[in-house]
């Protein structure tokens, strides 16, 4: 097959970052081609200079063997290149015709509704995809949201289809469907970039797999000569991965009880409803589901962010849904937030400043009415040493870090002041394998010395390893808690999607 | 009575009704003008002039138009083009429109023209209660019937509109299906503005035809304010212009009656009702039935890393 595409020696820095130092792989005609690295290797940076969003500093791309210079999303879509952000690239307060019809190529100005709107239904029976065509986009699921977005594309007929982690919002059934999609779009002669770092998917689906590694591509290698072993190995180098060990059984004690819980969002819907759950003591209890089906809300109302409009929450029988000592007991609630950079740090400070957050009221760190900067110092350089934080020159500003070690601060200051509960949301996402590690062995450790930890993922893998007991969300709703021990990760996923596990713990 | 009040309700609701749509269009494609108040006095001075110099109305709305566009287009490169702050930039084209218009409206001061005359339309102009305040208008009246007919299926029935709505939802998603977004965002800013422009020449050409320093007294700002009431919607524009201008004509009709109450609390009316409009919107929006283009205000650059 010759090649569609060819990508040589690009370079792409931003301002004190040199995210892709030299990137070369191709694409055939017909191929799956997996982009495999670990967060911060640069795969979203290629994808977006591919697309058009960024120019790059050096280097070539070629299209059916003529070089192309893209200046604007607009010229690779002219080229056929398209792609699956990883944020969708989607309107929520518009309706899924008028999402798909802006993506459209030469559509009129005064365009005729019903032609184009039988045109995308024609695409939508041939994928065999059920989607009401006036819906507004945010009343829909993440994962219908994504089958918008590939419609987008190949309405507009791309013949390289690039799909950024789709598969990080997906119950594994809708990734099985997914790659069949996938796969009739590859028989059709489609090219298809695929960017994951989940190794199960890649080994099953992908033709070639090129290796991203902190800006480098350091390997391409077709279907058969590679394993997953190797291709981790290549991906992760020789960076430490962290050893841990999962201890003993969770006690009895039940540290949070939670009744019949509801919050409602802004729009006045059920994040949560009728939810009843309960936290022992020195417990990982896991909750899986998938993304924008009440993680957050669960994890807000616990951490006091939002309050609760129905139930109670009991801790050692007491009830703290509304009252004044819900404020006094959140103090010993930790919270790692889902988006670490707007809500966990404050971007621009100093790592010294984002430590003391949580207690710089303490007598500790002041001096009369004065700050004691002397203190706070210590405190950091303690804080640096003891979760091995790549802090940089005293006085960096915690924005400057990368995802791993912003995540390092976020929990040095959390677990700073041995609290009893941790809720951790999506603690992993984004990071390398090293950090990840290091997140789970901090929870695990935690664990032992009888901190109980809520950890909401939607990385199973991750779930299940760390877990006691693993809860599965769906619409706002508790569909069922479940041992990891003896539960393989199709019934979770089945969960997941909204069935009900009948008599499971 | 009812008669003679929706009349005088529209007359005065109507340069607020262009001002208010131009807002609309500017804020769709996510761009926050507050320099509405300029722009008016600015469409105000040069429609005056332009007529003046020329004798025609025609030239003179062109002109207020044009104008209106030209100053409009400063707002445009600084927010779109150089990404910079819509607020500060608004207030200052608002600042620039009431220094500039004092200036060179010096010469026009005590003028007169011929201003626009009422044209009835045959039939309708006959229907009971509102034939006269809807049908028996001038020319401009009519148009902006038109306009807000027009602004709602250019939102609503057009490729363009729906390119303009997106970009003050999530220029992004604009941008990666191939929209020009800085074009695009520029072209709503200029024609928003030119029929600001034109909402100022109405009060220049029709409501009182001369020109007179400061003559939009704080129109601009209320429709600003009216912008969120109509939920960036042109039908509702329609209605919350009238809602101002009926009160507006009521207060004229307390004093021409002589009421006890003081022809300053009168006056104040107008403006307490938009503090009100704007209390209640906002609650409104608190509530969750926002309607407000989820991008508005914020700039877009398309190598920002988020």
């Amino acid at each position: 097959m010759p090649d569609l595409l060819q990508i040589e020696h690009i370079r792409k820095t931003f301002p004190g970052v040199i995210a892709l130092d030299d990137v070369s792989f191709s694409v055939a005609e017909g191929e799956i081609h997996t982009l495999l690295g670990e967060n911060g290797a640069g795969k979203s940076t290629l994808m977006n200079v591919l697309t058009g969003l960024y120019h790059p500093d050096r280097g070539t791309i070629r299209v059916n063997c003529q070089p192309v210079a893209f200046a604007s999303p607009r010229d690779s879509l002219a080229c056929g290149i398209g792609m699956v952000h990883q944020h969708f690239m989607l309107v929520p307060a518009h309706s899924v015709f008028e999402n798909i019809l802006l993506a459209l190529d030469r559509v009129p100005n005064l365009f005729s509704r019903k032609k184009y709107q039988a045109k995308i239904q024609q695409l939508l029976d041939e994928f065999d995809l059920q989607l009401d065509l006036a819906t507004p986009v945010w009343k829909l699921s993440i994962g219908a949201q994504q089958w918008i977005e590939l419609i987008k594309l190949l309405m507009r007929d791309c013949r390289l289809l690039i799909l950024d982690e789709p598969t990080a919002v997906l119950t594994p059934q809708e990734s099985a469907r997914l790659f069949k999609v996938l796969l009739k779009l590859k028989q059709r002669g489609k090219s298809i970039i695929f960017i994951s770092h989940k190794m199960r998917e890649v080994m099953e689906i992908s033709d070639r797999v090129t290796i991203l590694k902190k800006g480098h591509s350091i390997a391409s290698l077709s279907r058969g000569n590679y394993d997953d072993k190797r291709l981790a190995a290549l991906m992760i180098g020789e960076d430490m991965i962290p050893q841990w060990e999962k201890r003993a059984q969770a006690g009895d004690q039940i540290i949070l009880d939670i009744r019949q819980l509801a919050v409602r969002n802004d729009r006045g819907l059920a994040d949560l409803e009728d939810f009843n759950l309960q936290l022992r003591k020195g417990e990982i209890l896991g909750i899986a589901g998938v993304a924008g089906n009440g993680q957050k809300a669960l994890a807000e109302v616990l951490t006091g962010l939002k309050s609760a409009s129905h139930g109670q929450i009991l801790a050692g029988g007491q009830d703290l849904t509304s009252s004044n000592a819900r404020h006094s007991y959140i103090a010993g609630i930790a919270h790692i937030p889902e988006d670490r950079k707007s809500i966990g740090i404050a971007p621009d400070m100093s790592v010294d400043d984002n430590l003391i957050m949580k207690n710089f009221k303490n007598g500790t760190f002041n001096r009369w009415i004065f700050q004691d900067r002397k203190a706070i110092r210590r405190n950091a350089a303690e804080k640096i040493e003891q979760f091995a934080i790549k802090a940089g020159p005293d006085g960096t500003p915690v924005r400057y870090l990368s995802g791993g070690n912003i995540q390092k601060v976020i929990i040095a200051r959390e677990l700073s002041e041995r609290p009893a509960v941790l809720v951790a949301l999506y603690p992993t996402r984004g990071l390398d394998i090293g950090s990840a590690e290091y997140v789970h062995k901090v929870i695990a450790d935690g664990a032992t010395e009888g901190m109980s930890t809520i950890l909401i993922s939607e990385d199973l893998d991750e779930l299940l390893k760390l877990s006691d007991r693993i809860a599965v969300m769906f619409r706002g709703k508790l569909i069922g808690c479940v041992d990891p021990q003896n539960t393989s990760r199709e019934e979770i996923g089945l969960m997941m999607s909204g069935e009900r596990q009948g008599g499971a713990a | 009575m009812v008669e003679i009040l929706l009349d005088a309700t529209v007359r005065a609701g109507t340069p607020i009704l262009f001002a208010t749509l131009g807002a609309i269009i500017n804020e769709r494609a996510g761009i926050i003008n507050l320099g509405i108040e300029g722009l008016m006095l600015i469409g105000a001075l040069a429609g005056f002039a332009g007529t003046f110099v020329s004798g025609s109305l025609l030239i003179g709305v062109l002109a207020a138009f044009a104008a209106a566009f030209i100053a409009g287009s400063i707002h445009a490169l600084i927010t779109v083009q150089l990404r910079g702050n819509q607020i500060v930039s608004g207030l200052a084209l608002t600042m620039l429109g009431i220094g500039i218009t004092a200036l060179f409206g010096k010469t026009m001061v005590g003028r007169t023209i011929e201003g626009f005359e009422r044209i009835a339309i045959p039939l309708l102009s006959e229907l009971p209660v509102v034939g006269r305040a809807f049908f028996n208008q001038d020319l401009l009246i009519y148009f902006s019937f038109l306009l807000v007919f027009k602004v709602w299926f250019f939102f609503y029935r057009t490729r363009w509109g729906l390119a303009v709505r997106t970009l003050g939802e999530n220029p992004a998603a604009a941008d990666t299906c191939g929209v020009p977004v800085n074009l695009y965002k520029f072209l709503a800013v200029t024609v928003g503005s030119g029929f600001v422009g034109i909402g100022g020449a109405y009060l220049s050409l029709a409501t009182t035809p001369m020109w007179i320093e400061n003559m939009s007294a704080g129109r601009g700002w209320i429709a600003v304010a009216l912008v969120i009431f109509a939920g960036w919607s042109s039908p509702r524009a329609l209605f919350g212009a009238y809602l101002f201008g009926g009160i507006t004509a009521m207060q004229l009709r307390f004093q021409a009656m002589g009421t006890t109450v003081s022809a300053h609390i009168l006056q104040m009316l107008p403006y307490v009702f938009t503090i009100v409009v704007l209390v209640i919107s906002t609650l409104r929006l608190q509530k969750g039935a926002s309607q407000q283009p989820e991008s508005l205000g914020l700039p877009y650059d398309r190598e920002d890393r988020k």
